[in-house]
């Protein structure tokens, strides 16, 4: 138990610790790599309260996935960075806003978590009571229960995908390619002639 | 609840050796070896040589095309790891409802591929 809270205590630490150095840190990679710490700690956070599936998708996806994204963005952009710390302060307010915001939602839940002292029976599918694994959990709801949700999760990955295509992609007509069709079914007197050459007389 | 973090506790000891290592062997090589640093010392050799420009270029656009197709089809491989877990309690309906997940994805992996999007020219 002591362990668990010292873990709690250090990935929280590192979480925070890293997120202040995402916004602060002058290059905006290191920034990017303070995300991927980031990232890591909150895995642990989460098997911490017991959501492996999350932790590991966190890890899965986030770290391998996203913040890869994030690089090609940082290095694609061009940045400079005198411009990039001119507009620092100007967003404090908006940002404030928002985590104020947040911090409200939180608020809120915490709130009604301790007024209604029964609202873990108010849940569709508590964990605790089904004696299951955490992705078994969510597999025995998401595929059956909330199928149209699911169905719609598909339906974003396609539009995802295809919104990417349009946007990125482009024909380059001046790109020679081989085609092993063309090569293959090429005959040789499409382009082969054969000629006599009488001797002595030159070609 | 206990039992699955007592199942996570190698992982915590290796993170811990992890740091304690990475720690550990650059002060270690910060103390116990003589330091007399000099200009050439200190100076790019080798193959090395002072940076040109700045590293940050605009590249073409398309690893970032790969980046995202990357990513959509690792969410569409996290959807299946609990399928499968639970595929015995889900039943028929469960089986085909992620059929239907995938086909809807098949249909725009044909669109990337029928454009062209996986070829690098």
């Amino acid at each position: 138990m002591i362990i668990q809270g010292l873990a709690f205590y250090m990935f929280a630490a590192i979480t925070v610790a890293a997120g202040v150095m995402v916004i602060s840190a002058r290059n905006p990679v290191h920034s990017v790599l303070f995300l991927i710490l980031a990232f890591f700690n909150s895995a642990g956070l989460f098997v911490l309260m017991g959501a492996e599936f999350l932790a590991m998708i966190l890890v899965v996806v986030y770290v391998g996935a996203v913040a890869v994204l994030f690089m090609f963005v940082v290095m694609m952009l061009d940045i400079s960075l005198a411009e990039m710390r001119a507009g620092f302060l100007q967003y404090l307010p908006l940002g404030a806003m928002i985590g104020f915001v947040l911090v409200m939602e939180l608020g809120i839940i915490g709130g009604s978590w301790v007024i209604a002292d029964n609202v873990d029976k108010n849940f569709v599918a508590p964990i605790v009571a089904m004696k299951t694994t955490n992705t078994e959990a969510l597999g025995n709801m998401l595929y059956t229960h909330y199928v149209y949700y699911f169905q719609a999760a598909g339906m974003i990955l396609l539009v995802a995908m295809i919104g990417a295509i349009v946007l990125t992609h482009r024909k380059r007509p001046d790109a020679r390619k081989q085609n092993i069709g063309d090569q293959v079914s090429r005959h040789p007197s499409d382009t082969l002639e054969i000629k006599k050459v009488s001797s002595g007389s030159g070609v | 609840m206990e039992n699955l973090l007592v199942e996570y506790l190698p992982i915590l000891i290796f993170i811990g050796l992890a740091v304690g290592l990475a720690v550990i062997i650059p002060i270690a090589s910060l103390i116990i070896v003589p330091q007399k640093p000099d200009a050439e010392k200190l100076s790019a050799y080798e193959c090395g040589f002072d940076a040109f420009e700045d590293a940050r270029i605009k590249f073409d656009v398309r690893f970032y095309l790969v980046a995202i197709l990357f990513i959509i089809f690792d969410l569409e491989v996290a959807f299946l790891f609990p399928w499968a877990v639970s595929l015995g309690t889900i039943g028929v309906f469960g089986f085909w409802s992620m059929v239907v997940f995938l086909g809807i994805l098949t249909v725009g992996f044909i669109y990337e591929w029928r454009k062209g999007a996986l070829e690098w020219e």
